[in-house]
């Protein structure tokens, strides 16, 4: 008997993301579930972008310490850094920001992200810390000081995106709209934000990520059913790129952080701590993200030849 | 799929004649969709309708149970490609691959033996032995064999493609009920008689999906039908594709020879990227995968992504109810209480870490809701909460007595103080992301 394949009739495709001014990157445009290239088309690789931060991290780990703390009293040395380990973008995160941290104001955040893109070719994501209200004040003035530059900024969530996605629409950015692990609510954000004006060919949908064993079966099942709304059901709401923001939650972990004399069964600390960052987001590809903001560059190696692997060795073989 | 009930109705005889003991046809075809009575008590189903009904009840993906007796392992009889969908049944197994000429047999068993670790209350570990016939040679086969077996008595896959050697192990060691690996082009009929005469599971293994399926229609002429399949991906997307186009193949178009469990042998050296593709040989549905080599990051690695996607979706996952310490707590430290969701669990623990304030953390059995859910529920209710403190012996342990309760339920402190006299209850924030923020003020005021 010849396998003819059984294929699904897909009824949508992703828009394609472009960003960045002097170097670009892109991610998706994808017509069929993640790596399905046997039914859809895949104009673009899933991309990596290297999480850095505007201030000192407060709650690097030792592991992250140990590759990041001779450059992450500065910025742009910080993101040169990254750039010499390969990374195609940069994330940074006003983490300063936060009340709980220096509670640094929105033009300290806006001097930091303005010193960024005057010295740093790379494209970038610009991200707040995460706290509705202060997110609301800051990311409206670095969307602004970073006008014409093409970024992504974010994340927009229910309680503040009115501010936020006009901002980043006045600058020309593009959106991470981010939800708490539910289709519909990832949905209902998406149509507030497009029904103020702002375009969905520019916005990335964050649906909560989480790390490996810390609700990782949550977002990885939300993750399939977005795709699987967007591609099969033709809910074109749900139909645009994701991001898993994977570092921030994998680095908090207990595995990225107890050594192996406290906890002899976990094995060794340093190759535990990069396969926790790298296996949760190869899975969150497989789930459906085109965009991974990640912080160990081992982990992002090893995501990367896993990325590569998939696209470059894939030959149409007799099935 | 099993049919509904309304499936199975229009294929009665709607007579509604009252002699399988049920009112009317219909009430008798819900009973029997629910598999609470049987087609056999209607006299008038046609034979026809007999088979449909068996075929309908077969499971698109063959079980297949292997091991010695009371260790054995059931894999296979998935239903679905998206666990939201319903569920992934058996859990992956993860095999270690020793081989016969391996100077270090018993390390390397012990390892396996070793390899146990306790997980959100579940015992995880490297389940089998996948025992390569290196030395083609059946006497040796057997010798390392039985040197694991008298060890222990731990499920095992036969890596032989020499029947002769598959055949002096069967004779003599059948109890362990092992698969065996495997059926080649080369050796297909040998294998099938050895399989079939000692009623072992056998893998099917060749070089696509395609080659695959003939040799599977062959070993169903045959009269044999535990089989297992291997298409031998060389790549993480050939592994991707194989196994997803099987899976959909045997769910959606029920083709038959499609419809067994997937081993995946992993040939990767290097142990990250090993990991990588043992983890999408776990999401992406392998229901056996052969490791290299085991070590206690790559298990833990492993066994977490295997619980996690194997988790039943409509259950919220449960921490067990206990007061936990989050850091080196003393009698002064504060005292949180919150449900026992395991998100909450993670959530509010991670952000007690993040404040660096020693803490006591009282989880408290909810089913698993969350705190507003659980409270609506009337789980989460003043006088549950008050008991579960006063019978957790925690008051010994401190020397105050203020509660911390979550700041969606800051309703219930007047009537928690109520019912647990002597202690002043103080409400916290909704937010976990704000316990950092709060504890150290609070431990700040109240020095």
């Amino acid at each position: 008997m010849s396998f003819s394949i059984p294929k699904e009739t897909y009824s949508g495709k992703l828009p394609e993301i472009t960003f960045g001014s002097v170097k670009k990157a892109f991610f998706g445009g994808e017509s069929a579930l993640p790596f399905h290239f046997f039914e859809g088309a895949f104009p673009h690789k899933p991309l990596i972008a290297f999480e850095i931060q505007d201030d000192v991290p407060e709650d690097y780990p030792e592991e992250l310490a140990r590759v990041y703390s001779s450059v992450w009293e500065d910025p742009v040395r910080w993101a040169k850094f990254c750039e010499s380990l390969g990374a195609e973008a940069i994330a940074l995160r006003l983490m300063s920001t936060h009340p709980d941290s220096k509670n640094s104001k929105p033009e300290q955040a806006a001097q930091a992200v303005k010193k960024l893109i005057s010295e740093i070719d790379l494209p970038m994501i610009i991200l707040g810390s995460n706290h509705t209200e202060k997110d609301a004040e800051v990311l409206p003035v670095v969307a602004d000081t970073a006008r014409g530059y093409n970024c992504i900024v974010g994340k927009a969530q229910e309680g503040n995106y009115k501010t936020i996605a006009a901002s980043a629409m006045a600058g020309g950015h593009s959106l991470i709209a981010m939800s708490e692990l539910d289709v519909n609510l990832a949905k209902q954000l998406n149509i507030l934000i497009t029904q103020i004006g702002f375009p969905r060919e520019k916005i990335i949908i964050d649906p909560m990520c989480s790390a490996l064993g810390y609700g990782f079966e949550y977002t990885y099942s939300v993750m399939e059913r977005i795709r699987i709304a967007g591609l099969l059901q033709g809910d074109s709401m749900l139909c645009v790129p994701m991001v898993a923001d994977v570092g921030f939650y994998v680095w908090k972990t207990k595995e990225t952080q107890a050594t192996e004399e406290e906890i002899p069964e976990w094995g060794s600390l340093h190759e535990r701590a990069i396969m926790w960052e790298a296996v949760t987001a190869c899975s969150f590809l497989l789930s459906g993200a085109e965009l991974l903001i990640m912080r160990h560059p081992e982990a992002v190696k090893t995501t990367k030849k896993f990325i590569e692997e998939l696209y470059g060795t894939y030959r149409n073989r007799n099935i | 799929m099993a049919l509904t009930g309304i499936e199975i109705f229009k294929l009665l005889p709607k007579t509604n004649c009252k002699k399988c003991g049920f009112p009317t046809c219909l009430a008798f075809a819900m009973k029997v969709a629910q598999g609470q009575a049987d087609i056999e008590q209607c006299p008038e189903a046609s034979d026809e309708v007999k088979a449909k009904l068996k075929e309908a009840a077969t499971p698109p993906i063959r079980g297949i149970v292997f091991g010695p007796q009371n260790k054995s392992i059931k894999i296979g009889e998935e239903q679905c490609l998206f666990r939201h969908e319903k569920k992934f049944f058996h859990p992956t197994v993860l095999a270690l691959k020793i081989k016969d000429t391996d100077k270090n047999i018993d390390e390397k068993l012990q390892e396996v033996v070793n390899s146990q670790i306790e997980r959100v209350g579940e015992i995880l570990k490297i389940d089998a032995v996948f025992l390569e016939d290196e030395s083609n040679d059946p006497s040796r086969f057997k010798e390392a064999v039985e040197k694991i077996i008298n060890k222990a008595q731990i499920p095992m896959i036969l890596g032989t493609f020499n029947p002769h050697s598959a055949e002096l192990v069967l004779n003599d060691l059948l109890t362990i009920r092992p698969i065996l690996y495997g059926a080649s082009e080369q050796n297909i009929d040998e294998m099938v008689s050895i399989a079939k005469k000692y009623n072992v599971p056998l893998t099917v293994t060749a070089k696509g999906i395609e080659k695959v399926i003939s040799m599977v229609e062959k070993i169903q002429s045959l009269g044999f039908e535990e089989i297992l399949i291997d298409t031998e991906p060389q790549t993480a997307i050939e592994l991707l594709t194989d196994n997803t186009l099987i899976r959909r193949a045997s769910l959606k178009k029920r083709i038959k020879s499609l419809g067994y469990p997937v081993l995946t042998l992993l040939r990767e050296k290097d142990p990250f990227y090993e990991t990588v593709l043992a983890s999408l040989a776990i999401l992406k549905y392998s229901s056996i995968v052969v490791l290299n080599e085991i070590t206690g990051w790559k298990n833990l690695v492993l066994f977490t992504l295997r619980q996690n996607i194997y988790s039943d979706p409509q259950v919220p996952m449960q921490v067990k109810q206990d007061i936990y310490k989050v850091g080196q707590p003393d009698e002064n430290s504060p005292i949180i209480v919150t449900t026992n969701f395991a998100l909450t669990y993670f959530l509010v623990k991670g952000e007690i870490e993040n404040s660096k304030v020693p803490a006591w953390l009282a989880i408290m059995d909810c089913d698993g809701l969350s705190v507003l859910t659980a409270w609506a529920a009337g789980k989460f209710s003043a006088s549950k909460i008050a008991q579960f403190i006063k019978e957790s012996g925690i008051e010994e342990k401190l020397n105050h007595r203020e509660l911390i309760i979550p700041g969606y339920v800051a309703m219930l402190k007047a009537a928690i103080e109520d019912k647990l006299p002597g202690w002043k209850v103080v409400v916290g924030t909704k937010e976990a992301s704000g316990i950092p923020a709060f504890l150290k003020n609070y431990v700040r005021n109240r020095q």
